[in-house]
């Protein structure tokens, strides 16, 4: 039997033990209404805000701030058009973003460009995928309502400098919103010392389930709901809770955050001994920062291969990762991501994002460091792009 | 549900006729690096037979597939029948490839008309103009 190595868990994670058993309880027994007022019903409330209570612990934050949501994408969603509402009704109409967000802040900022005037300004993320809190300071104008800037980018890694952006716009007054769905759980989190007023998050990338997510709203700062409806959530979310995924969230989550800096310390150890091996390969390179990175993830670019060749000899492999080719986001473009951090479109179809999580263990590492190398190779060796670069006839790019 | 078909997995797990040919009769190439996808033909030809061919391409799974079965579909044919491979044919042998993979099978059509074309040329031989349209430089086929 082939190992079976999943490497994909920025994409998404294995439920944690304690996330599914603090379901359990909620699908089966408990299944009332948290809005009811018979036991069965107050059961489910009671759960909900003890779920509210730990995760508001786990980030620094107080339990009335946490409004629960079902996807990060809609926290996302939430977060932006709220404070792009309430900014445009003062006149305020720019928004300050990167140029590498997940799609689920970038079409939600394209929308409000299109159909409402909005102006948006995406910084660059410069090669190392960073950005500074110098340039957020710089690009901050009288009508800038709000700056939305990811905790750590979910293709290549990279973690943002979030407290010193976060202060930057304290200071100006400006609403600060960030994207955390790869780093919380994975690094530490906290919205209090970090200046964040907003904040994304999602179950499914800490050990959680699919389909729940939280967003953060800092008290004092108004919210205005997505979805119409039952006061759930204070008013802010409409919709019966999904009462079991919360508590697995919150399993999750309390688990992830205790556990922090054992499974840092394993997983960097991991990670580098990945990043050195298929460093070995020749014409390779690292995608962001080398040291400013999540401790679990690798992506990485082999030049004269396309990413989809990749994934699909490395499943063959048992090795389950992703790449940011063109092939893979069904697009005609490589992933938006590589491009922004300067890559050129032939080199950026080359790439691998190899995501790791606590269960991975060493003979892991070993294996993709062993399939990796013979995939390239095998793909090179009937690549006419690769063969023109080693007859001289195309230049090297990395 | 896989989202190739066995037939595309097995042409892309053992391609055939990879390669180059050195003296090769005439020579295709189609696509380009910046969309992801360049593929090369060979063809080596004698009294109108196609007696050899071999493919190189950069690219996705669908397209090694793609290459792998049209130079299947073309080998030791006539020139006159490989000029009548389509796009479609080369999906239907491949048993169907998904929507948004299509484009593969159309570059392989293409592959093998420029490589024929270039055999054409180099001989001076005539040929009708309206079976060799220019290739879509911009590849605007990508996506469905």
């Amino acid at each position: 039997m082939e190992r079976k190595v999943y490497a994909d868990n920025a994409a998404t994670t294995a439920m944690s033990r304690a996330a599914i058993e603090a379901m359990l309880p909620y699908l089966d027994g408990i299944y009332g209404n948290p809005s009811s007022l018979y036991s069965v019903g107050q059961q489910a409330k009671e759960a909900l805000e003890g779920a509210r209570a730990d995760i508001a612990a786990c980030l620094g934050a107080r339990p009335d701030e946490i409004y629960f949501t079902s996807c990060g994408s809609e926290s996302d969603n939430q977060a932006i058009r709220s404070a792009a509402r309430l900014g445009a009704a003062k006149g305020k109409k720019h928004i300050i973003s990167t140029a590498f967000e997940h799609h689920a802040v970038l079409h939600t900022l394209d929308r409000l460009k299109r159909e409402e005037g909005f102006e948006v300004t995406l910084l660059d993320v410069h090669k190392n995928g960073v950005v500074e809190a110098e340039e957020v300071k710089a690009a901050i104008r009288p009508d800038t309502c709000l700056v939305t800037v990811m905790a750590a980018n979910n293709e290549i890694g990279t973690v943002q400098p979030i407290a010193e952006i976060g202060a930057v716009c304290r200071a100006a007054g400006v609403v600060f919103h960030t994207d955390a769905v790869q780093a919380v759980g994975h690094i530490p989190v906290n919205v209090a010392e970090q200046n964040v007023d907003m904040l994304s998050l999602s179950a499914h990338k800490f050990h959680g389930p699919k389909g729940v997510g939280a967003l953060y709203c800092r008290r004092g700062l108004r919210l205005l709901p997505l979805i119409d409806g039952g006061a759930q959530e204070r008013g802010r979310r409409a919709g019966t809770e999904n009462v079991a995924g919360i508590c697995a969230m919150a399993a999750a989550l309390k688990e992830a955050c205790a556990n922090m800096q054992k499974n840092t310390a394993k997983l960097v150890a991991l990670r580098d001994e990945i990043i050195e091996g298929l460093s070995r390969i020749p014409h390779s390179v690292l995608n962001g920062d080398r040291q400013r990175r999540l401790p679990g993830t690798v992506n990485m670019c082999f030049e004269g291969v396309e990413g989809e060749g990749l994934l699909l000899y490395l499943d063959d492999m048992g090795v389950c990762a992703s790449s940011g080719s063109a092939c893979t986001s069904g697009s005609l473009d490589p992933s938006h991501v590589l491009l922004a951090i300067g890559l050129p479109h032939e080199v950026a179809h080359g790439s691998l994002r190899v995501s790791l999580c606590e269960y991975n263990t060493r003979e892991d590492a070993e294996h993709i460091i062993k399939c990796v190398p013979q995939v390239v190779e095998k793909l090179r060796a009937m690549s006419p792009v690769w063969k023109e670069m080693e007859r001289g006839e195309r230049p090297h790019v990395i | 549900m896989a989202l190739y078909s066995e037939k595309v997995m097995d042409h892309f797990r053992n391609p055939r006729n990879v390669g180059e040919i050195p003296d090769a009769d005439g020579v295709g190439e189609v696509g380009n690096a910046r969309c992801g996808d360049i593929m090369k033909i060979y063809l080596k030809i004698k009294d109108g037979i196609i007696e050899d061919v071999k493919f190189n391409t950069f690219g996705c799974g669908s397209a090694i597939a793609s290459s792998s079965m049209a130079t299947e579909l073309i080998k030791g044919k006539p020139l006159s029948q490989a000029l009548e491979l389509t796009n479609k044919a080369v999906a239907e042998a491949l048993d169907g490839l998904p929507a948004h993979k299509l484009h593969c099978s159309v570059l392989a059509e293409e592959a093998i008309r420029a490589a024929i074309k270039d055999y054409y040329d180099k001989n001076g031989m005539e040929y009708d103009k309206s079976l060799f349209p220019e290739p879509d430089e911009d590849h605007e086929i990508h996506g469905d």
